[in-house]
């Protein structure tokens, strides 16, 4: 009996396996062109760059706008994947993804990782503490101080070189605004236009930017080392739309000013 | 793909910690879990019918949802209604505890039904009250046949914990994010860290088959 029993057990995971051969090889290559698909990773809890709008449940921002007229201008399907910050690199390595928009800075130590497209936004670091918060008023203040910060991004880098700063790191940006309105920290360190427009949208009341923005930093488009072809299109255009005027339009909806020049 | 060893002998310290922090909080909150188990697991199994409905709330809601969601809950909303700012590890012991409390319940209610009823009869007839029978003839019992599933919520609650990493909370899972985030290797490092866990729930079952055998023997008198 039990012999019978491992005969047809084998047997069984034998079909089975040959079932899913099969299945590997029936997938034919589709027969009329379908628009090529652009697979973008995005951390889509970013605003303004990123984020869900409310009623219509699509991701929406700056960020989403630029990379749809890419699309547009390449005659790509362009497909959004949300995901934490720190799992879009390596997304892109594993080949999960095309691209990545997603307010990324331009790194020396990220372009090693991946490549990087012209800059497409002009940014810097700056900090947020509570609204009623008067001893804070720059970086050098917040030595010894406890910060929160988002997981894999340069405001993570920056605080950890603040001499004696207690760091916390959360998954996302709103996370670490969190923290600070519930006094677990004494101040955020995050990107510049995303500080202006939580103290814009929610946290007016709680919380303010203090101080200068600490550095100077370039958002770009990422891809995947293995091939330049895909950063060479992005680039041409990116320069398309800076050329035509749609660039300043998406710019001006979202930030209510020109470009810098 | 170039695989760096290099990596992972630099990183194995700091993960190793992280490991120490996942223990901790499995061992603490499994320990707490057992103490509210073990009363919840009785409640459930009483003849007062709010003691009995309440403990049947509470674990159906523990049950019912995710720990993801009970760990933001108490962490990112408790506070706003006691107007408290609670510790990441006080908010991770307390999540985990009480997720485990309700899973430990029903583990416990299970094995005291499985005493034989004729137990408590013989315990009451011998003039024992009800809850000394219990204390002395049937948990004892009860406990002994628990082991095994209790060792399986330890098991669990040790992969679980890798969920605290959301609200920054440096234990196994969450080193391995931090590092990934600063050097990009996350093969290497979700392998090793893969490893470790798999290196505990091991070990944890292994000393779990052992307690069930030593228990076991003492059965042949």
């Amino acid at each position: 009996m039990s012999k019978k029993l491992i005969a047809l057990s084998v047997l069984v995971i034998f079909v089975m396996a040959l079932g899913l051969a099969g299945c590997g090889q029936s997938s034919k290559p589709a027969e009329q062109p379908k628009a090529a698909v652009l697979k973008v990773g995005s951390d889509t809890a970013f605003a303004p760059f990123e984020f869900q709008d409310e009623k219509s449940k699509e991701y929406v921002g700056f960020d989403m706008d630029l990379i749809k007229a890419i699309g547009k201008q390449l005659g790509m399907e362009v497909q959004v994947q949300s995901m934490n910050f720190d799992g879009l690199i390596p997304a892109l390595e594993a080949g999960n993804i095309d691209a990545t928009i997603s307010a990324m800075t331009i790194t020396e130590e990220r372009a090693k990782k991946v490549n990087f497209t012209k800059p497409y936004y002009k940014s810097g670091l700056s900090m947020v503490v509570k609204a009623d918060n008067n001893t804070l008023q720059s970086f050098k203040d917040l030595e010894g101080k406890s910060i929160a910060v988002q997981i894999g991004t340069t405001g993570s880098e920056e605080a950890k070189k603040i001499k004696d700063a207690k760091i916390r790191e959360f998954n996302t940006a709103p996370e670490a605004f969190m923290e600070l309105k519930a006094g677990g920290v004494d101040a955020v360190v995050n990107d510049l236009p995303v500080n202006e427009y939580y103290i814009a949208q929610a946290g007016g009341k709680d919380a303010k930017i203090v101080g200068e923005p600490l550095t100077s930093e370039d958002y770009g488009i990422a891809t995947s080392k293995k091939s330049t072809e895909l950063v060479d299109k992005l680039n041409t255009a990116l320069d398309e739309l800076k050329k035509n005027g749609e660039y300043e339009k998406i710019y001006v909806k979202w930030f209510g000013k020109k470009p810098p020049q | 793909m170039n695989f760096d060893f290099d990596l992972i002998i630099r990183s194995f310290p700091l993960l190793l910690m992280g490991a120490g922090v996942t223990v901790q909080i499995s061992a603490l909150s499994v320990g707490f879990g057992l103490l509210i188990g073990m009363f919840v697991g009785m409640a459930r199994l009483s003849t007062l019918w709010p003691v009995k409905t309440l403990a049947a709330l509470y674990v159906d809601f523990i049950r019912g949802t995710p720990l993801l969601v009970q760990i933001f809950l108490i962490y990112f909303a408790l506070p706003l209604v006691v107007g408290q700012r609670i510790d990441p590890f006080i908010a991770a012991i307390t999540a985990c505890s009480v997720n485990s409390g309700a899973y430990v319940a029903e583990i416990f209610r299970a094995g005291i039904q499985s005493i034989d009823k004729g137990q408590m009869e013989a315990g009451r007839s011998l003039g024992m009250t009800w809850a000394q029978t219990m204390r002395y003839i049937i948990l004892p019992q009860a406990f002994k046949r628990i082991i095994p599933p209790l060792g399986n919520e330890f098991i669990a609650m040790l992969k679980d914990s890798s969920l605290v990493s959301v609200i920054g909370f440096e234990e196994l899972t969450r080193r391995g994010q931090l590092i990934i985030a600063r050097t990009y290797g996350s093969f290497e490092i979700w392998l090793t860290v893969a490893f470790i866990y798999l290196v505990m729930t091991f070990t944890i079952s292994r000393l779990v088959d052992y307690l069930e055998r030593r228990y076991k023997t003492d059965d042949k008198h």
